[in-house]
């Protein structure tokens, strides 16, 4: 049985005894500690009802970091050099790519309408490739890494204009494998 | 003083720019005389082509089924080849009994063209040479039924071409398709803008393989993207060459119709490869530590490329042998300003490289005469790239913006300058223009 089905029983258990305990007793809303919760991730924030926002939080917390994953990274006009704030995006998609051994992603890099079609899925590759070197330098395994590009043909957002442009220049990435089961770093 | 040396003067500051436009519209305006060279075949005096000056041309009403379709369309691939003046067939009365070349001399008229649709269904032309009052040519040919098919139009367009070659020497190009992509598919269309069909379920960047019976092409996606090639006749697509964790691209034929050459990306860039069109272990030619090299083109002996790389920072167009060796840039600097110019395609005549510049927004087709280096604007109007010429030399399909915003391929006339809008309706783009089609298609 798996962490999120145990953590179900677990907390279906505690619903029943809670249950049973109110029919004796005015409501009382404990207070999860770590101890009467093993299995949950170790965190000390209160949490304001019973239980069941426990795995609330944690499927947000899960969220959040595949959110981490997923977001895109940008880049300026005909280049492929990362900016400060796509470093800070990728270091953030390293913790939990180190939190997860099991996480395989892939990264696919974009560009504006501008300039030659097919040159630009060159250039959407070597946007990719930017990224994953990144990655890798840091102690990601080269294997975890695919990288594919689409050049112009698959806009974030259509039109001629500077803010079109600049959203399509990008990289976005994808779970491919051992995003079922993401712990959050 | 002629053009070339106007240009060189003008590149060393010792003529301002505006001679040699003057000098360009004096060449235009007084027609040089036919060159040694030009095969003037079956061609009487009176009716005979002389480059910048158009022959007159009529196109009689041809009676029968689907004779208005005929001389229509015989009418069409004359003007559309911008060597003719086409004089409509409603300037003359109903031309029952033999014809008054009188009249038609008084119209600007050179050549008459006479269609009688035999009982056979063969289409017989007379050619009438309107200064001899005599006819100078004339020719039975088979056409495909039913009246009205691809292959019907595709055989008038052949015999308009036909009649265009008794006259200039050389044969129109009429009888051709373009393919390009639209849609993430690719599609052919008649050179006369007619039949626009799909031919590959998805695909992007077709070439034509020298016997115009099927073309190669890329597809891109996410994991693999291969490069194909599809039959015309059939539609069965096979996959060329593909390679895991690449993308391969912009394919090319060579001349003899053996291999194809494309651009293979991968973690270490971007470099051209040839690999035999029936399959087989890809070949390198180009070393590009990784930058990107591009868009190759053959030379019409096969012997040499052209492309595009950025291995010095902005693209540009470069040429080489087919194996890599003796690379050299085209075009070092045009008008000053940093272009970024790709795209490039070879003339079949060889004499010339059409590309695209992009300089800021503006996009512009250019031309390069590799004897002098001089540089041509063919399009400047909305955003231009992506030339492929036509197999007279003469005409390029190019993919315009032009009056909609919407991109569309459009034909342009290097010499005149005439332009005319090809597809219409949703975006089309990379479009490659195929050889003659002398098969029954």
């Amino acid at each position: 049985m798996n962490r999120s089905s145990r953590l179900f029983v677990l907390v279906a258990a505690s619903t029943l005894a809670l249950g049973a305990c109110k029919k004796k007793t005015t409501p009382v809303v404990p207070a999860p500690t770590p101890a009467s919760n093993p299995t949950t991730p170790t965190r000390t924030e209160p949490a304001a009802a019973a239980p069941v926002d426990n795995s609330a939080e944690i499927r947000a917390k899960i969220a959040a970091a595949r959110a981490v994953v997923l977001s895109a990274i940008y880049f300026e006009y005909d280049a492929d050099e990362l900016r400060d704030d796509a470093k800070a995006s990728l270091d953030e998609k390293l913790k939990v790519l180190n939190a997860n051994p099991g996480l395989r992603i892939r990264v696919a890099g974009h560009t504006d309408e501008r300039g030659s079609d097919e040159y630009n899925i060159a250039l959407g590759r070597r946007r990719a490739e930017t990224a994953k070197r990144y990655l890798t330098d840091r102690g990601i395994d080269a294997s975890r890494i695919e990288t594919s590009t689409f050049g112009r043909e698959r806009p974030a957002m259509q039109g001629s204009s500077e803010e079109a442009w600049s959203k399509n220049r990008r990289d976005e990435f994808e779970i491919i494998a051992g995003g079922d089961q993401l712990r959050a770093p | 003083m002629n053009i070339q040396n106007c240009v060189s003067l003008w590149r060393r500051r010792r003529l301002p720019g505006v001679a040699c436009v003057a000098a360009a519209l004096l060449a235009v305006a007084w027609a040089a005389p036919v060159r040694a060279q030009d095969p003037q075949k079956g061609v009487s005096i009176g009716l005979s082509y002389t480059p910048g000056k158009k022959t007159g041309m009529l196109v009689l009403p041809i009676a029968g089924a689907m004779g208005d379709s005929m001389s229509t369309m015989l009418a069409r691939d004359f003007d559309y080849s911008d060597r003719f003046t086409v004089v409509p067939s409603s300037a003359v009365a109903s031309p029952a009994g033999p014809l008054n070349y009188a009249l038609f001399a008084k119209l600007g008229v050179d050549g008459v063209v006479q269609g009688t649709l035999l009982p056979s269904g063969w289409l017989r032309i007379a050619l009438h040479d309107v200064a001899k009052k005599a006819v100078a040519n004339q020719k039975d040919f088979a056409l495909p039924v039913p009246a009205g098919s691809p292959a019907w139009r595709m055989a008038l367009h052949g015999i308009a071409d036909g009649v265009e070659e008794w006259i200039t020497g050389a044969r129109g190009i009429a009888q051709t398709r373009i393919a390009f992509e639209r849609g993430g598919r690719v599609w052919t269309v008649d050179s006369d803008g007619a039949n626009v069909i799909p031919v590959t379920p998805n695909g992007m960047s077709p070439q034509w393989a020298p016997s115009g019976r099927g073309l190669v092409y890329a597809i891109l996606g996410s994991d693999r993207s291969p490069i194909m090639y599809v039959d015309l006749a059939t539609g069965a697509q096979r996959v060329v060459t593909s390679a895991p964790n690449s993308q391969d691209l912009s394919p090319a034929v060579s001349p003899d119709g053996r291999t194809v050459m494309f651009a293979r990306i991968s973690e270490n860039g971007t470099d051209l490869f040839s690999v035999p069109i029936a399959g087989g272990t890809p070949r390198r030619v180009t070393v590009g530590q990784g930058r990107a090299n591009v868009q190759p083109s053959f030379s019409p002996d096969g012997q040499r490329i052209v492309f595009m790389s950025d291995r010095s920072g902005p693209s540009d167009v470069y040429i080489s042998d087919v194996d890599g060796t003796n690379v050299e840039v085209l075009n070092a600097s045009t008008y000053g300003d940093r272009s970024f110019r790709n795209g490039a395609d070879w003339s079949p005549d060889g004499r010339l490289i059409a590309f695209q510049s992009l300089n800021g927004n503006a996009k512009k087709v250019m031309t390069l005469n590799l004897r002098d280096q001089s540089v041509r604007i063919v399009a400047s109007e909305g955003r231009n790239d992506d030339p492929s010429w036509a197999p007279d030399s003469r005409h390029v399909v190019l993919t315009s913006d032009r009056g909609t915003g919407i991109r569309q391929l459009w034909i342009v006339d290097i010499e005149t300058g005439k332009s005319r809008q090809l597809t219409r309706g949703s975006a089309a783009r990379l479009a490659a223009w195929s050889p003659r089609l002398l098969l029954p298609q």
